[in-house]
């Protein structure tokens, strides 16, 4: 399997926008915020497809918009923040905004698969080495405000007593997650960022109940299911997108039933 | 030393005025209960003392010093959010979250954090509770764990905002006595928010009644009488004494109870 360069590159790939999915998945699960997790992903489908049209490299479309999107939620605050509605329009606005970019260029039919399911076989090497660049710069800042991100995801009023700006906060949070949704939509595809950044994280959160081994189970978790999606995959020949969602979705059964198991128990 | 001086401040939002021009002085060893219908103010009169609410007019002096957002002298316990109940995490890796939760980087803890958090938590005896995960804590428990959050760092001054909403009478009496104990050993003032005044009166040393801009304090016996309250609450408040309980009646209507019920009610049909 590791003989073909394609699953090498799949394989480095999945390391970095795990640890990223991983660390940072884990604090949008805690701060309840996984529903602006998934509509960044959309708004970064536009970013996306629009890079394509004016001939930029997809990726670089798709980090534009996903960050232009998280700061602009991060700086509405609050009064976006708990808007289901207001974001899920957003999100199908922004899903239909790339349906036109696509149609206007027909040439890439394939691109739509490729950006909505992900196509990590697809990855080539020089792609590896951004997205590492990527996740180095986003493990980095999510280290340098994990404190008082922590703080005040748990007890905002008091944290903003002690001299946080949850504002400044909750805009560093949501950049780091347009960063985090661009690399796993190299992976996963758009519509399925949930199976990295908040199936794990969730799990983690259903199995343990301190916060170091949380985050770290929900890094292991994250690379398991992504590492073993590819091997599957290579073996079955069946979408790695497919079991990577199958692999995260089962893992957060399984945690869940354990967790109800053990809350009977007691 | 006061603990809190109010010299002449008028605090409000947008086009509200909620208080206006109050003068008060608590000292720096005190339990004052403050009260009032909802919307009085209760909140907001903690909110400035916090820094987190520019007075309009006036100036605020907390243990003597200028009022200052990051004060850490004052330990704060805000009123208890729904979204606690479902929380995975220990209640110690809640309370540890507050220690330094203001300064850049990984939320690691030191030996002294370690001591420190221990100490909080020994202090108000939830050292084997804060084992558990919160959403398995009960709500009495929940606010012990939020009462060791606010002792970290050794405040001076402790601001509670209605810690005994919906608590069952006994864990009302509980949190009040721990509250009382903790003030008196460590030396404290406490600013402590409630709807009723009954499970507060053994331990008061003053109370401070807002309502309709204005401000009164001081002892029970002073302020929680028909006059007093008939001018801060605008309307005819008749203050009725039974077996050392105290009730402040409108028309023939518990005040501070229907108060509180419509609260409960209301946190409830929130979650």
């Amino acid at each position: 399997m590791f003989t073909y360069d394609f699953m090498q590159n799949a394989f480095a790939a999945a390391l970095p926008v795990a640890l990223v999915c991983g660390l940072s998945g884990f604090f949008l699960v805690l701060r309840a915020q996984t529903f602006a997790g998934h509509a960044l992903s959309h708004v970064g489908f536009a970013g996306a497809t629009g890079a394509v049209l004016i001939g930029v490299a997809p990726l670089w479309g798709l980090i534009a918009m996903t960050l232009a999107g998280g700061v602009a939620m991060g700086l509405l605050g609050e009064r976006l923040g708990q808007r289901d509605v207001a974001i899920g329009i957003v999100l199908s606005m922004s899903l239909g905004l790339g349906l036109l970019f696509l149609n206007f260029f027909s040439a890439y039919a394939s691109q739509a698969t490729t950006l909505l399911f992900g196509n990590i076989m697809g990855i080539d090497a020089a792609t590896v080495w951004t997205l590492l660049l990527l996740g180095i710069v986003a493990v980095g800042a999510l280290g340098a405000i994990a404190r008082p991100l922590l703080f005040a995801s748990l007890q905002p009023e008091l944290a903003e007593a002690k001299g946080v700006q949850p504002r400044l906060l909750s805009v560093l949070f949501l950049a780091i997650v347009a960063l985090a949704v661009a690399e796993s939509v190299q992976i996963v595809g758009v519509l399925l960022v949930f199976a990295l950044m908040v199936g794990p994280a969730a799990a983690a959160q259903r199995l343990t109940t301190r916060f170091w081994s949380g985050i770290g189970l929900s890094v292991v978790l994250a690379l398991g299911e992504a590492w073993l999606g590819l091997a599957l995959a290579f073996t079955t020949d069946w979408p790695a997108s497919f079991w990577i969602t199958t692999l995260s979705g089962g893992a957060y059964l399984l945690a869940t039933f354990r967790g109800s198991l053990l809350a009977r128990t007691h | 030393m006061s603990a809190v001086e109010f010299a002449g401040v008028t605090l409000g939002f947008g086009a509200r005025t909620v208080l206006a021009g109050i003068h008060l002085a608590i000292g720096d060893s005190e339990f004052v209960g403050v009260f009032g219908p909802n919307g009085a103010g209760k909140t907001t009169l903690m909110r400035a003392i916090l820094g987190l609410l520019p007075p309009r007019q006036g100036t605020i002096r907390v243990l003597g010093r200028p009022v200052a957002r990051g004060n850490s002298t004052i330990g704060y316990m805000p009123q208890m959010r729904g979204a606690l109940d479902q929380l995975r995490l220990t209640g110690r890796d809640f309370v540890a979250s507050g220690i330094n939760g203001h300064r850049w980087g990984l939320p690691l803890l030191g030996r002294d954090a370690r001591q420190e958090v221990a100490w909080a938590l020994a202090r108000v005896q939830a050292t084997d509770l804060a084992r558990r995960p919160l959403a398995e804590t009960s709500g009495g428990e929940r606010q012990r764990l939020l009462l060791a959050q606010a002792l970290l760092g050794r405040p001076r001054l402790l601001l509670l905002d209605e810690p005994l909403i919906s608590l069952d009478p006994n864990h009302q009496r509980a949190v009040v006595e721990l509250t009382r104990t903790l003030q008196q050993e460590l030396g404290i003032a406490v600013l402590f928010s409630a709807h009723e005044l009954n499970p507060l009166l053994g331990a008061l040393d003053r109370v401070l009644y807002l309502g309709h801009g204005h401000a009164a304090l001081g002892t029970v016996d002073d302020v929680v009488t028909g006059p007093v309250l008939s001018r801060l609450y605008g309307s005819e408040i008749e203050v009725v004494r039974v077996n050392g309980r105290i009730f402040v009646m409108s028309g023939g209507h518990d005040v501070e109870h229907d108060a509180h019920r419509h609260d409960h009610g209301a946190h409830h049909v929130h979650v």
